[in-house]
C-alpha cells in the first residue's frame, strides 16, 4: 500500500511536469493551478505514505534515508502549500514540482538504505528534533526554488529582450521578499529544532553536529548580512540556493552519521 | 430570425469620418428609441466608441430593416453613408467576436473593447432594446472573448512604450503604488510613461528640466514636483523609477555618478527608462547590481516583439472562434423566433 501511494504521488507530479513542460515548449507557460492541485494530491497521498510507515516502525518514518528523502519531499511540499502560496508567487509551484518529484525519484530509483534503523531510544524530543530539521530544510528548500526564480527574473531584466518567462515570473521586489522571508521561517524552525535537540540530550555524532551547525550559521550569517544591507538581493538569491545544493548534497551523510551503531 | 451588423469602424474610415457617426453616452437612449421604430426591427444595441461605431440589431425582415438603417445613419451624419452592412446572421456573429476577442481591434488583442462591448450591451438591455437573441449573442461574445484570452497569447505583452514602462515597471516592483518616479527632461514621451505610471498609483513624480518652467508646468499638469535640473541628484534619495529624455549630447547620468548616489539608496531596485538620442545613461550603469536599464530601443524591441507574438496568435484565435460561430449558428437555427 505504502509503495502504491508513492509510486502514486510520483506519477502525479511526473504528469504535472510533463504538462508544465508541454506548456512551456508550445510557448503557453501560465500561471495555473494545474501544479497546485497536483502538489495538494501528492501531499495527501505522501501524508498516507507516511502515516502507514510511521504505523509500521512506530515511530515518525524517518529511520532509513529512503524514508528521510520522502520526508524532505512531504515537508517541501507542506512549506509550499502551507507558506508559499501565502505569498502567491506565481509559477512557485512549476518549480517546487520538480524539486519534489527529484526527491520522490531518488527515493524510488537511486540505492537508497532502505531498511529502518532501530533507534536505541525513541525519544519524543529527539523524534521531534528530526522531523522539525527536515520541515526546516523544507523552508530553505522553498527559499532556495525562490531565489533561483529571483536569478531567473533577474536575469530576464538585464537581458531587456521582454519574454514569456518575464512576463509570468513575479515581480523581483516581491521574490527577494520571498526568498528571506522562508530563510526566516527555516531558520527559526531549524533553530526549535535544535534546541530539542539539546532538551532530548542525544548522542550527536561530531561531524554530524558540525554540519548542522555550519547549515544553521550559513543561514543565520545570511540573514545579518541582509538585514544590515551588506548582502545585496541578489547575493541572498544566489548563496540560498547554493545553499539548497549543500544540503541535498550531506542530507545521505548526515542520515548516515545519524544512524545509531 | 436574422443577426444583421451596421456601422463604421477605424479599418473603413477615418477618425474625421468616424467622430460624424460619434454616438455619445448623452445620446444612446434617444438613439435606441428612436431605432426600436423602426418597423420589422426586434433588438439593437449600439457599439460608440473611438475606434468604431457600430449597430448589432435583429429581424425577420433584415433587408427592409438595413435599408431603414441605412437611412437612419445618413439623416444622423447629413448625408454621409456608414460604408459596412451585413445583413446575414454568419459575418455579423462572426464579426462581434472577433470585436469581442480584439482581433478587429486597432492594436490586436488590447482587451479595453471587451469592457466597452459590455457597457454597450448593458446599455441596450437596461433600456429594453435587446430581444433573446442578441442577449445570447452578446453573453456567447464575452464567453468567445474570455476563451481567447485564455487559451492564446493575443494579449500579451505591451504594445507601447508607456505600456511596456509600466509593464516593466509592474515586473520590477510589483504593485507601483508609493513609488517615486523622476522625469529628466520634461518631452513628450516621458510624459506619456510618467502619466501611465502615475495611472497605475505611482506617489510621487519629481521633474527635472533645463528650462525650470517647463518642468514647473508638468510637474503642475501630472500633480508632481519641480526640482532645478542642476540638483536632480539632490532629489533622488528614494527615487524607483528614473525617466530620461533631455536633449543633452553627452550621457547626463554616469555610472560613476550613479554609484555614489545608490550608496543612499539602500538595496531597492532603480529602474531607468532612458528614452532620449543620443542617450541620457551610460550603457555601463545597466551592469549596476539592482539596476535595471532600458532604452528606447530596448522598449520598442519589446513593444514590437509583443506585437508579433500577437499575430502570430490570430490563425489560432480565428479558428476557436469560428468554432464559436458554429455553435452559435447552430442555437440560430433551433431558436428561429423570438420575442422581446
Amino acid at each position: 500500500m505504502q509503495n502504491l501511494l508513492l509510486t502514486a504521488s510520483t506519477l502525479l507530479l511526473l504528469c504535472s511536469f510533463g504538462y508544465t513542460l508541454f506548456r512551456l515548449g508550445s510557448g503557453r507557460l501560465r500561471p495555473g493551478r494545474t501544479n497546485l492541485a497536483a502538489l495538494v494530491a501528492a501531499f495527501l497521498l505522501l501524508s498516507g505514505d507516511l502515516w502507514l510507515r510511521g504505523k509500521v516502525q512506530h515511530s515518525c518514518p524517518i529511520n532509513s534515508l529512503f524514508d528521510v528523502v520522502i520526508f524532505m519531499a512531504w515537508s517541501t511540499t507542506l512549506i509550499y502549500l502551507v507558506v508559499g502560496s501565502a505569498y502567491r508567487l506565481s509559477l512557485l509551484g512549476a518549480f517546487t514540482t520538480p524539486l519534489v518529484l527529484l526527491l520522490l525519484l531518488a527515493a524510488e530509483w537511486a540505492p537508497l538504505d532502505r531498511s529502518p534503523s532501530i533507534r536505541a531510544l525513541r525519544d519524543p524530543w529527539i523524534e521531534f528534533h528530526a522531523s522539525l530539521s527536515l520541515i526546516a530544510y523544507g523552508a530553505f528548500a522553498l527559499a532556495g526554488l525562490a531565489g533561483m526564480m529571483y536569478l531567473i527574473q533577474d536575469r530576464q531584466l538585464k537581458k531587456r529582450k521582454g519574454g514569456m518567462l518575464l512576463y509570468n515570473l513575479p515581480p523581483i521586489t516581491d521574490l527577494g521578499i520571498a526568498n528571506i522571508r522562508l530563510i526566516w521561517l527555516g531558520l527559526a524552525l531549524l533553530s526549535i529544532a535544535f534546541g530539542a535537540g539539546f532538551v532530548s540530550g542525544m548522542q550527536v555524532n561530531t561531524i554530524k553536529f558540525w554540519t548542522s551547525a555550519a547549515i544553521w550559521l550559513a543561514y543565520a550569517l545570511l540573514i545579518v548580512l541582509r538585514q544590515v544591507h551588506t548582502l545585496a538581493p541578489r547575493r541572498t538569491a544566489t548563496l540560498s540556493l547554493a545553499a539548497l545544493g549543500f544540503i541535498l548534497l550531506t542530507l545521505p551523510a548526515i542520515q548516515h552519521l545519524s544512524t545509531p551503531k | 430570425m436574422t443577426i444583421l451588423c451596421a456601422g463604421i469602424n477605424h479599418r473603413e474610415a477615418a477618425l474625421e469620418i468616424r467622430e460624424k457617426f460619434a454616438i455619445g453616452n448623452h445620446e444612446l437612449v434617444e438613439t435606441l428609441n428612436s431605432l426600436r421604430g423602426i418597423e420589422g426591427l426586434s433588438g439593437a444595441v449600439i457599439v460608440s466608441t473611438c475606434n468604431r461605431v457600430e449597430l448589432y440589431a435583429s429581424s425577420i425582415n433584415p433587408a427592409q430593416v438595413l435599408q431603414s438603417i441605412r437611412r437612419f445613419f445618413t439623416t444622423r451624419t447629413s448625408g454621409l453613408e456608414a460604408p459596412f452592412f451585413t445583413e446575414d446572421s454568419l459575418p455579423s456573429v462572426r464579426h462581434l467576436f472577433r470585436v469581442a476577442s480584439g482581433l478587429d481591434s486597432m492594436v490586436v488583442g488590447e482587451t479595453e473593447i471587451l469592457g466597452q462591448l459590455k457597457q454597450a450591451y448593458s446599455a441596450a438591455a437596461d433600456n429594453g432594446a435587446t430581444n433573446a437573441h442578441l442577449n445570447k449573442l452578446f453573453q456567447h461574445a464575452f464567453r468567445v472573448a474570455k476563451h481567447v484570452r485564455t487559451e492564446t497569447g493575443i494579449t500579451r505583452g505591451a504594445t507601447s512604450v508607456g505600456s511596456v514602462a509600466v509593464d516593466l515597471a509592474g515586473k520590477i516592483f510589483g504593485d507601483l503604488g508609493g513609488r517615486k518616479v523622476m522625469i529628466l527632461g520634461a518631452g513628450e514621451t516621458s510624459e506619456r510613461v510618467a502619466r501611465s505610471l502615475v495611472s497605475r498609483g505611482v506617489r510621487t513624480v519629481i521633474v527635472a528640466n533645463r528650462t525650470f518652467d517647463r518642468a514647473a508646468a508638468l510637474a503642475d499638469q501630472i500633480g508632481g514636483l519641480a526640482v532645478h535640473f542642476d540638483h536632480w541628484h539632490t532629489a533622488f534619495d528614494e527615487v524607483d523609477i528614473l525617466i530620461c529624455s533631455t536633449a543633452a549630447p553627452h550621457p547626463i547620468v554616469t555610472r560613476q555618478k550613479l554609484e555614489s548616489i545608490l550608496r543612499r539608496h539602500s538595496e531597492r531596485p532603480l529602474f531607468i527608462i532612458d528614452l532620449a538620442v543620443p542617450r541620457d545613461v551610460d550603457p555601463a550603469v545597466g551592469n549596476l547590481e539592482n539596476v535595471y536599464l532600458y532604452d528606447i530601443d530596448s522598449i520598442e524591441e519589446i513593444a514590437r516583439q509583443s506585437m508579433s507574438i500577437r499575430q502570430a496568435e490570430i490563425a489560432r484565435c480565428e479558428a476557436l472562434i469560428e468554432a464559436h460561430v458554429a455553435d452559435f449558428m447552430h442555437w440560430m437555427r433551433n431558436h428561429p423566433t423570438s420575442s422581446r
